[in-house]
């Protein structure tokens, strides 16, 4: 039985007094709807201010990197995909493109520019999921649903191209898995058309919008040496004023014949960071808009017998076919096909959500020796307690909506 | 200014030797000093951002030593990268932190900590990050299997 509470204080003195001495610990996930997957953070609080928070990460963690390690090169394309599954395709270029540096393969133009397409599709539907969800934490649950219907419409044209909507497992080391369908430039200049328009109305509810104005600007702002000693990257290290994107820094498939600018604000706070994003997905159509105008003609794949996986037709037609069935026997059988040279290499490309770095030791067989993955969320979350102590419960909600943490590659 | 050049001048007996593969060039250094190599090339050379640190498991590769920790740095002001790698042996697998130097710095050892066993000397809270509390073993390691140990059958069944 327990004691009912007994104070010898009156009301008024209650009220007048110290109330907030008693630190009350609170455990915030990791099944809550506001954490947009399964993290944990136990906060410890004084009143409504957190005086301390501790994540706790690796409800998720799944043993890509082991497993990897077992698996040829091509197969681990498709372990990619469940890293960052809201922009799987900008995983699989980047894996691909650590392999191709190693082996020092320069992709076909057609391919580089059908990569860059879909990366800038795959940009736009993390960033326009990252706003809504931003959005929606903070009240504003239209924008949630709006973006949505933009983020299926993307993924048609995902399923479109790669057969599958989120499994998408498009690349393969040197070139693609298939060419993209007749009907692709229709559809993606149906999307933009759209798209564009969506953005205008999003920025038309939000910006004006006085909830989300108080409650995001001045929230946990990173000045911009802490920001890049706590290696943060993509739109959270731009939001912060740092001129930093690995498209213009290290441009790769071609990014550097593109015309685009490099999006930056100041304050580096959440508002900051909602800004960067929709700039981010208008400068990410203009590249969608040039990649479609100069689309190149020609093969998808390098031509190269040791890695290209010959098609079918080359295999079964009477007459022409062993040639290519043996390439395709080889590029199975143990000991052959992609096999990169002894060596190592750190490759990172410009994933939505920062810089997604590989980190590849070949021994010279068939399989990655180590397969280490650069993942961006997990050096953002890491400033997750310096940007929220300090500050109030409910900021913790609204900074960690705008962080666009993804637990599968935060724990992997 | 050049890291590896300059870590080869000031740390002339730490240095191990020096590599490159795809124009990517690193350097091989001893573990005792690591913390006033990387403050030096941080400070020295401008290299302002650890961009990763990882660690690999060298068995029976005929490496100088097991493992192998190593830092991925960047340079924000003149955009260039470089790489140290650190060389630990199998019988003291323990290194300096250099927590103090970046805040990039403690999760990325507490998950080389967790998943391959190498201890940071002089870590703030260095405890197990991906994998539960009360596991056993270090998964990254090469001597540890794909299968057969903590695997979802070996728990006890949940009953409510």
């Amino acid at each position: 039985m327990t004691e009912p509470r007994r104070t010898t204080m009156t009301i008024e003195e209650e009220l007048e007094g110290d109330l907030g001495t008693k630190r009350m610990l609170v455990n915030f996930g990791p099944q809550h709807p506001a954490t947009h997957g399964t993290l944990r953070n136990i906060i410890e609080l004084d009143g409504e201010k957190v005086v301390k928070l501790e994540p706790e990460i690796g409800y998720l963690h799944s043993g890509f990197e082991k497993i990897s390690e077992y698996r040829t090169y091509n197969q681990t394309v498709t372990v990619t995909d469940r890293m960052n599954y809201l922009s799987p395709l900008c995983n699989n270029v980047g894996f691909s493109l650590a392999v191709e540096e190693m082996m020092g393969i320069k992709v076909t133009p057609r391919c580089a520019a059908i990569r860059v397409a879909l990366c800038e599709l795959s940009r736009i539907a993390d960033h326009i999921l990252s706003v809504g969800l931003q959005a929606m934490d903070l009240g504003a649950f239209t924008v949630m649903l709006w973006t949505f219907i933009e983020r299926e419409k993307l993924y048609d044209i995902f399923e479109n191209v790669t057969g599958a909507r989120l499994t998408t497992s498009y690349t393969r080391v040197g070139g693609l898995l298939k060419d993209i369908p007749p009907d692709f430039e229709e559809m993606v200049r149906k999307f933009m058309e759209k798209c564009s328009k969506t953005i205008d109305e999003i920025e038309a509810v939000l910006n004006g919008n006085r909830i989300f104005l108080d409650r995001t600007i001045g929230v946990s702002p990173i000045p911009r040496d802490v920001a890049i000693s706590f290696g943060l990257s993509g739109p959270m290290l731009r939001a912060c004023g740092v001129p930093y994107d690995v498209r213009k820094a290290r441009p790769y498939h071609g990014y550097e014949n593109y015309q685009f600018d490099l999006v930056t604000e100041e304050n580096g706070d959440a508002w900051c960071r909602y800004r960067v994003r929709v700039r981010e997905m208008r400068e990410s159509l203009k590249i969608i808009d040039q990649v479609l105008k100069t689309m190149p003609q020609g093969p998808i794949y390098v031509d190269d017998p040791r890695i290209v996986i010959p098609p079918k037709t080359a295999m079964n037609t009477p007459g022409g076919g062993m040639e290519g069935l043996i390439y395709h026997f080889k590029n199975y059988m143990m000991g052959h096909g992609v096999c990169p040279p002894k060596g190592e290499v750190y490759s990172c490309t410009e994933a939505p959500n920062g810089e997604l770095g590989f980190y590849l030791v070949s021994d010279g067989t068939q399989r990655p020796y180590r397969w280490r993955v650069r993942p961006p969320s997990l050096y953002t979350y890491q400033a997750f307690p310096y940007m929220t102590e300090g500050g109030l419960l409910s900021d913790v909600v609204a900074v960690l909506s705008s962080l666009n943490i993804i637990a599968g590659e935060l724990d992997r | 200014m050049d890291p590896i050049e300059t870590v080869k001048a000031k740390f002339a007996d730490q240095v191990l030797g020096v590599g490159s593969h795809a124009n990517q060039a690193w350097v091989d250094v001893k573990r005792e000093r690591i913390v006033e190599i990387l403050k030096t090339i941080r400070d020295e050379c401008g290299y302002d951002m650890l961009t990763d640190l990882t660690a690999v498991d060298y068995l029976n590769q005929g490496m100088p030593e097991r493992f192998c920790v190593v830092y991925n740095l960047y340079s924000m002001k003149d955009n260039v990268r470089t790489r140290v790698k650190a060389w630990v042996p199998e019988a003291d697998a323990s290194i300096d932190s250099v927590s103090s130097l970046w805040r990039s710095a403690p999760w990325a050892e507490r998950e080389v900590w967790d998943l391959m066993g190498i201890t940071f000397k002089g870590h703030p809270d260095l405890k197990r990050i991906q994998l539960p509390e009360g596991y056993e073993g270090h998964p990254l390691r090469k001597d540890y299997p794909l299968t057969g140990r903590g695997e979802r059958m070996n728990f006890p069944r949940y009953v409510p």
